[in-house]
């Protein structure tokens, strides 16, 4: 709980970040309310009332956007970015200047905006939402995740204010900008995976922590070591980089996977051969949100003097993660699935004992040589604070989405027969729901479920015609796995949304079914495997 | 209740920027008005029965291939399509497609209802490439009901010269 008290003033000398704010005072009821006031200038502010409190995602984030360059007297940037939840949506100007003159660069952004009025529903949804009338419930947290906006706060002076690079030696704007970016790397993604912050590199995301992994440690070792094992169910980042390394010369063993979807551990030993260089098996999986034993795999891998990597881009900040605990070799992490920035990620690359590779990208030999290129500040900071966030409430946020996909799975599964979910029902990551509703089509589904932001394994979501790859992985029916829907669920996710995705999903189901040949015929008790089916 | 659930959910998502670019509602900007409209309100779903003589029942795809259609005419003396039902196991072209086609063949004679194109129905529904094969799909549809309306009625004929043979 964070309470901020009326009247607490805190001026700022120089650029400091304070978090109280004047003239205001509320009580927020859960921890993840925060109001931040970020001022980079010793200016004192009237603060209006903010939002109401008791709503359970209720929180309120005013910042100010900073002063210009030095040696400019006014402020170069006068208006404030006010964003506030629900249809409250104010401005809070300038002191001294009036209230309407919400000016200067962000004006036309975002003040002046009016509470919205309640829109008719249109017929096509398409020209909703491009009126931007209309946006659907996101449940699909596994493509991508909302900014936390603790983390936007925590970024954005580093995109406006404290811009150096920090490989710059020579003057302040460097210094801070490499403080920033070391903190990030060491309070925040090191102690969340309990690494040491000089084993996290930096990157633009956990498809290139994942190529460098790949590509790189099998090229380092590629005198003694041509062998890689990974598993069928990885993400394309994966099986494309072993797909390269293959016409490199290299031997990949393609692992099958369980009905269940995880890795046979007695498979995986007889595979590892004394030429294997490493063992890729991704954390949770993210199209059915399946945990693989990372534990049982490292020990393994150990035993075996073979490096293990992980990709836990679905993992990292959801499930607790020790790298010494399960003698993790390497590490992706991705920013945009923890709630942070897109554009970032990080590889853990253990040091003792040393995982030595081959960098992907050459340059001026920033992080430790492996990975050359400018650290975008913003984003390394971005990724720090959503892990912080992350370390913090995972626990919470484990609990609550757990009961939520509960909620949503029971629901759906006590109305509706002949649905079945995908993926071992024990060892899974509870915010990722794959479930397949027989004789019914997934885009069909997903059309159907327009207000509702989902992501099916039908083939006819993806260019091809063929249904998704992890699901065949795991012995699905070809049909059953045409049939299947991801939900996403996570930290922003709400009771109503849920309850309302699950009722429209009941609704829908039903109403497709009854336009199904293939549930008629059911019906009918006909068996379905007996028909001679007409192929193209 | 939407309205509600989506102002709610509007809290701490929908912060900066009024669009959505997530791939699902590309995949359904991609959809064209007609094809969302035939799936919203399709017409002529249902069944026909099926043992009747008069009726023809074509059965195409396979679950596998995650398109199955399968389309009823009901033909009168005449050899004119009185009625027309569907059924659909596949996505929203797929469906527009049937439902079109059962649009299409009402009120046609059995002659001009093999005329119908799958490229016919694809400029209709302007569909996208991809999603070529399910008018191909609807044009199998119909020429399946009509070919097994004419094994029903070539039997229906035997049946009729037997017995006037055996009288």
């Amino acid at each position: 709980m964070l309470k901020v008290t009326a009247g607490s003033d805190v001026a700022v000398s120089g650029r400091s970040v304070i978090t109280a704010a004047r003239g205001s005072a509320y009580e927020t009821k859960t921890s993840r309310s925060v109001a931040l006031l970020i001022r980079l200038r010793t200016v004192r502010l009237p603060v209006t009332a903010s939002a109401a409190p008791g709503a359970s995602l209720c929180f309120s984030v005013v910042l100010c956007v900073p002063g210009g360059l030095p040696g400019q007297t006014g402020s170069r940037f006068s208006g404030f970015l006010s964003v506030f939840s629900g249809s409250q949506r104010r401005c809070l100007p300038r002191a001294g200047a009036p209230r309407a003159a919400c000016s200067g660069r962000w004006s036309g952004f975002m003040c002046g905006w009016e509470p919205r009025r309640e829109p008719p529903h249109p017929a096509n949804p398409r020209d909703a939402v491009e009126a931007g009338e209309l946006r659907p419930l996101y449940m699909d947290f596994q493509a991508t995740t909302p900014m936390d906006p603790r983390v936007l706060d925590a970024m954005l002076p580093y995109q406006v204010n404290f811009y150096g690079n920090p490989h710059s030696r020579t003057h302040a704007y460097g210094w801070e900008s490499e403080g920033a970016m070391e903190r990030a790397r060491k309070q925040q993604v090191a102690d969340l995976i309990a690494a040491d912050p000089r084993e996290i590199i930096f990157t633009s995301g956990a498809t290139e922590s994942n190529n460098m992994a790949i590509k790189g440690v099998a090229r380092f070792y590629r005198a003694k070591k041509r062998h890689v094992i990974t598993t069928q169910t990885e993400h394309k980042c994966v099986l494309d980089s072993c797909r390269v390394l293959e016409a490199e010369g290299f031997d990949v063993t393609y692992l099958p996977v369980q009905k269940n979807g995880l890795v046979d551990l007695e498979l995986l030993e007889r595979s590892i051969r004394p030429d294997t260089s490493l063992v890729s098996v991704m954390a949770v999986n993210n199209e059915i949100g399946v945990k693989q034993p990372i534990k049982e795999i490292g020990r393994l891998c150990r035993s075996k003097g073979v490096f293990f990597h992980t990709d836990a881009a679905q993992a990292v900040g959801k499930i607790p993660l020790n790298v010494t605990a399960s003698n993790i070799d390497l590490m992706s992490i991705s920013g945009h699935k923890i709630y942070g920035p897109k554009g970032v990620g990080a590889l853990y690359v253990r040091r003792r004992p040393r995982v030595r590779l081959e960098p992907l990208q050459n340059g001026g030999g920033q992080e430790r040589g492996l990975r050359s290129g400018t650290v975008p500040t913003p984003l390394a900071v971005g990724l720090g604070a959503a892990c912080l966030i992350a370390q913090q409430e995972m626990q919470y946020d484990h609990h609550r989405v757990s009961m939520l996909a509960n909620r949503l799975v029971q629901k759906i599964m006590l109305e509706l027969p002949d649905v079945v979910m995908n993926g071992d029902p024990e060892q899974r990551y509870p915010g990722c729901v794959n479930l397949s509703f027989a004789y019914v089509e997934g885009e069909s589904l997903l059309m159907a479920l327009k207000d509702v932001a989902l992501s099916s394994g039908s083939a006819c979501t993806s260019a091809s015609l063929e249904p998704s790859y992890v699901l065949r992985a795991i012995g699905a029916d070809e049909d059953l796995a045409h049939s299947s829907i991801r939900f996403g669920i996570g930290r922003f996710t709400t009771e109503e949304e849920v309850d309302y995705t699950a009722e429209k999903c009941i609704q829908q189901v039903t109403r497709l079914r009854e336009m199904s040949p293939l549930w008629e015929m059911v019906q009918e008790g006909i068996n379905l495997k007996s028909i001679n089916w007409t192929q193209h | 209740m939407a309205m509600a659930s989506l102002r709610k959910c509007a809290s701490p998502l929908v912060l900066f920027g009024r669009r959505l670019f997530t791939p699902e509602v590309n995949a359904l900007c991609l959809y064209h008005k007609k094809v969302v409209d035939h799936y919203e309100n399709p017409r002529n779903v249902g069944s026909l029965n099926k043992n009747a003589k008069n009726v023809g029942t074509g059965l195409v795809g396979a679950p596998a291939c995650g398109d199955v259609m399968k389309l009823q005419i009901e033909v009168d003396e005449n050899g004119k399509i009185v009625d027309a039902k569907f059924k659909t196991f596949g996505c929203g072209s797929a469906i527009a497609s049937s439902s079109l086609a059962t649009e299409w063949v009402k009120g046609k004679s059995i002659d001009e209802a093999l005329k119908i194109k799958n490229t016919d129905i694809a400029k209709e529904l302007c569909l996208p490439p991809v999603k070529l094969h399910c008018s191909m799909l609807a044009e199998d549809a119909i020429k399946a009901a009509l070919s097994d309306y004419r094994l029903k009625q070539q039997d229906k004929k035997e049946e009729d010269m037997t017995a006037a043979e055996s009288c």
